[in-house]
């Protein structure tokens, strides 16, 4: 009984290390193809937005949420729901901007970087700079979907 | 860039887990990237080839590996490893079991999946069995590293008859 138990928390452990993992031989991968960390940076946010803009449809079939009427309720439900769905973390949302049109996504625990550890020779490396492409082309994505709360 | 050792990672639990969909949107557009490629390329112009899909999956397999426990570390026979790749890796992994083991005895092993999640959103049958490849390449290297860790070297290949369906060969290297 109790070995089924730690089958399945194992199972779930490594499904989780999967997509970590697979992150980071990617990036080592793309510094080693690329020859400087602007170059990477650049990749890194092209893939992202290549995937944000499918992974917006997946969350909305999953997530249930209603239409947001503010870009704080946007944010919002980006911290609360969308990284808690697939990162399982919940980043803090501050530095809103007077105009209230830019804000800020503080990650205290960033799974991507488990494990990780930086060489001197990339301090301009924007490690996580997949999930600003996500973010980027799940945005401009919601923005073209004529999206109307579920009946 | 490099990973540190085999810590072990029970202690913080399911605090946050990557949900598993994240995988495959990553590993989508990581094969996205060999179709991006320049048809013709000249010596080292490929960025994404199949061999470098095939040996960032053997990378993840072999950390995957380390992570393990060590009871499972303790194998009696080579086909115990290959019934633990089948059943709880590739549960863990795709979040199903291989459905069927086959061997020769002799070192050659069929690992069959008949409904291969990664290939499970390209059409079935056989319009798209050209671009399978590039959708097995990561896995192939990910059975590799994770036998590389068990102590088996091996060579891993993949063939595709019909969409989602596909087969996974390993034929163990004894020097």
């Amino acid at each position: 009984m109790s070995r089924q138990a730690n089958r399945g928390t194992e199972s779930k452990k490594m499904s989780s290390e999967l997509f970590t993992l697979t992150y980071g031989a990617l990036v080592t991968q793309l510094c080693k193809d690329y020859e400087n960390d602007e170059d990477v940076n650049k990749q890194l946010d092209k893939m992202g937005y290549n995937i944000g803009v499918r992974l917006i449809e997946d969350f909305l079939a999953r997530s249930n949420v209603g239409r947001c009427h503010d870009f704080r309720e946007t944010a919002d439900v980006i911290a609360k729901v969308a990284f808690k769905m697939y990162l399982g973390i919940t980043p803090s949302i501050t530095n809103w901007s007077p105009a209230g049109d830019e804000f800020s996504l503080i990650l205290e625990n960033n799974p991507l970087v488990d494990f990780v550890e930086l060489p001197d020779n990339h301090s301009s490396l924007i490690y996580s700079n997949l999930l600003c492409g996500v973010l980027r082309g799940a945005l401009e994505m919601i923005r073209k979907l004529r999206y109307t709360a579920n009946a | 860039m490099r990973t540190r050792g085999a810590e072990r990672l029970l202690g913080r639990g399911g605090r946050r887990m990557a949900d598993a969909a994240l995988f495959e949107f990553l590993h989508t557009e990581m094969v996205a990237e060999l179709w991006a490629q320049d048809p013709d390329p000249g010596p080292g112009g490929q960025k994404m080839s199949l061999s470098v899909l095939e040996g960032m999956g053997f990378r993840v397999g072999q950390a995957l590996g380390e992570r393990l426990p060590r009871e499972t570390l303790a194998f009696r026979e080579e086909l115990d490893v290959l019934k633990f790749l089948c059943k709880d890796v590739w549960a863990a992994v795709f979040q199903k079991q291989m459905d069927s083991l086959r061997t020769n005895h002799q070192g050659t092993y069929v690992l069959q999946d008949n409904s291969f999640p990664l290939l499970i959103r390209m059409a079935s049958g056989l319009q798209y069995l050209e671009e399978a490849p590039k959708f097995l390449a990561f896995t192939c290297g990910l059975l590799r590293g994770t036998l590389s860790t068990l102590g088996i070297k091996s060579l891993v290949t993949a063939s595709v008859a019909a969409l989602p369906a596909c087969k996974f060969q390993v034929v163990i290297q004894r020097s």
